[in-house]
């Protein structure tokens, strides 16, 4: 949600009084808090609306199509009614809505449970991929973009950004299918599919005294989480290393070297931490990518979350699945990025103070 | 003085270079083609690289350079009608939200938030599942996902040009609102639209290879990238070749339009107008 980054309303401060500033500091950042709440609602319900039209485009009457051609028409009759497709759709958006709010998503057309159950059962699997990609995107992609600054326009810089290029433009898919091939089939040195132990329940085994079960866990995660990372690392280092030099030629990096510091003590309190602002508020917009990437990953490596759950969802046409899918991703991404702004406005006072 | 310029950054001379290559590639199909799409050769499977088959054979002993080739045609089409599509749409939506702001633009912005809300791929992908596969229905899930970009950046670029004289005078003289818009504001957006055009077109085939490879996009035998790569993953334990050049096929293109991208924002768009929407992926 970008927009909700710039649509942020500036609270005027009376710049000659610092110290009242200061003193109304914390009741800042709870107006902040809740300005930014209150524009997740009409977000939440856009994206519910949104959701719930994709059942209203389905060409033709949605239950017959949803079964197929073999279906019996009482089979037929029965969807129509569990759809509610007899109503008009603004009382179907009415329950779809009220039915949301006490946490009911529908229940599968094929698998006779509720969506909700389906997809809380999936959930940690794509968490744990997700985070994972993402500290190693992120890791990977400050290093990259660091060195690539410090150094630039020498070798380093150009095959750093050579292999940023290429983090972009390569299909994460194929990514996942060269990993594998390579690591997995050809050296053998990591499982090619599945899951080990969840990695929470892999901690605590490993601090009982039985660190193989966590080793196990960590060989599965390694290379769909790899796969996953290339493309938001390369973005990220590529972030960083334009925010570091922008940020190389600011008049206070001058100030603080004329004062005397050293280059380190400049480069990490100085350029780093005021670089590594835009960088932040791009891994949270980039997570909706990596949510996304999940799926064609998850697919691939067999792991058993939500992005396995959509493609099975999908083939079998199973509606209220995939729009429980849908909609499960849509709120986790709008979460993430109503976290991100929230930790962006505690590292940065500008934010919040307009 | 514009064309040596443009020569001198390497990032477009090579995006160019193999844009050029896989359009005309693409275009002339049928003549750079050295076998039939469909001409099967079951005792020539899953052959290496020759002077008879460039790329090798598939599973069925079809030349694969002749299938990239077609499947060229198949991938540049939607990505260029979705990308004609979303940039239309956005940028109508930009130039609106940007020119009267107020509560037209508070409108638009919030609903082009909210489509923005939804990773990419699995909006199109839930779409495309609603609308059934097919080349229309594919480019129509990009184009639901992909409008919101460009209305983003166009109404950023609006904001900025609706302050310039040129555009008070204009108002001044008496122009209509759409006079304006779309003689003052649209030519001088256009930089950031191209941009991210280049960009998107990149974008577009990785999202069309990926809708293909999970088996949404067209129908088999058509000679999609994404499905052949998806195919080849079966044989990949023992014959990883077909894999390799489906998904190098993907990278190459989209590389070239990247670079392109890159190197065209250097030169259109030396204040970065499109910066932040160019590096958007979708999956």
């Amino acid at each position: 949600m970008p927009a909700a980054i710039s649509s942020r309303p500036a609270v005027h401060q009376d710049q000659f009084a610092p110290t009242l500033a200061k003193q109304t500091e914390p009741d800042a950042v709870i107006a902040y808090l809740i300005r930014r709440l209150l524009l997740f609602i009409p977000m939440a319900v856009g994206m519910v609306v949104v959701t719930f039209g994709l059942l209203l485009i389905i060409p033709g009457d949605p239950a017959s199509v949803l079964l197929g051609q073999e279906a019996s028409p009482e089979a037929i009759e029965r969807l129509r009614d569990t759809l509610g497709l007899n109503d008009p759709w603004y009382v179907r958006l009415w329950d779809y809505f009220a039915n949301l709010l006490s946490g009911d998503f529908g229940t599968s057309i094929f698998q006779n449970q509720p969506v909700t159950t389906i997809i809380l059962g999936r959930l940690g699997a794509t968490i744990e991929l997700a985070v994972a990609a993402l500290v190693i995107a992120t890791v990977l992609g400050l290093a990259m973009g660091v060195i690539s600054a410090m150094r630039q326009g020498s070798i380093i810089d150009t095959i750093t950004m050579v292999f940023a290029q290429l983090g972009v433009s390569m299909p994460v898919y194929w990514l996942s299918l060269l990993l594998m091939l390579a690591f997995a089939v050809q050296l053998g040195w990591l499982p090619a599919i599945g899951r080990g132990t969840p990695l929470p329940q892999a901690f605590c085994a490993a601090l009982s005294g039985r660190p193989q079960v966590l080793m196990d866990s960590l060989s599965h995660l390694l290379l769909p989480a790899l796969a996953l990372s290339a493309t938001p690392a390369a973005i990220i280092s590529r972030l960083t290393r334009t925010s570091m030099l922008e940020m190389l030629r600011e008049d206070f990096v001058r100030t603080a070297y004329a004062k005397g510091l050293r280059r380190p003590r400049v480069i990490i309190r100085h350029v780093l931490r005021n670089a590594l602002l835009p960088v932040l508020s791009v891994i949270g917009l980039r997570f909706g990518m990596l949510l996304g990437g999940a799926v064609l990953t998850e697919s691939i490596f067999a792991w058993p979350g939500l992005g396995q759950l959509t493609i099975t969802a999908i083939s079998q046409r199973d509606l209220p699945l995939i729009q429980g899918i849908v909609l499960t991703f849509a709120l986790i991404f709008a979460l993430v990025n109503l976290l991100v702004d929230l930790l962006y406005a505690a590292v940065d006072p500008r934010v919040r103070l307009g | 003085m514009r064309l040596p310029k443009l020569l001198r950054n390497p990032s477009f001379v090579i995006g160019a270079a193999i844009t050029l290559f896989i359009v005309g590639c693409a275009v002339l199909a049928p003549y750079v083609s050295t076998h039939g799409v469909e001409q099967m050769d079951m005792r020539n499977r899953f052959a290496g690289p020759s002077l008879a088959h460039w790329l090798g054979t598939d599973n069925f002993g079809r030349d694969l350079w002749s299938r990239m080739v077609f499947g060229a045609r198949i991938s540049l089409m939607i990505a260029l009608v979705s990308v004609g599509g979303a940039a239309f749409i956005g940028t109508v939506v930009g130039l609106v939200s940007g020119y009267f702001g107020g509560w037209v633009d508070l409108v638009l912005g919030r609903i082009t938030d909210i489509f923005l809300g939804f990773p990419a791929i699995i909006l199109a992908l839930a779409i495309v599942a609603v609308l059934g596969p097919g080349i229309v229905n594919v480019s129509l899930a990009l184009i639901v996902v992909f409008w919101t970009e460009y209305a983003r950046v166009v109404r950023g670029a609006a904001l900025v040009l609706r302050e310039q004289n040129y555009v008070q005078a204009a108002r001044a003289l008496g122009a209509s609102p759409l006079r304006i818009i779309f003689r003052e504001i649209l030519p001088n957006a256009l930089g950031p639209i191209i941009v991210l055009s280049s960009l998107g077109l990149g974008t577009a085939i990785i999202a069309e290879s990926a809708l293909s490879f999970l088996g949404f996009g067209l129908p088999p035998p058509a000679p999609t990238w994404g499905w052949t790569l998806s195919y080849g993953t079966r044989f990949m334990r023992d014959e990883p070749w077909l894999a390799i050049v489906a998904g190098a096929a993907i990278m190459i293109t989209v590389l070239g339009f990247n670079l392109l991208g890159d190197g065209l924002r250097d030169l259109l768009d030396p204040r970065q107008l499109s910066r932040g929407g160019g590096e958007r992926r979708s999956d």
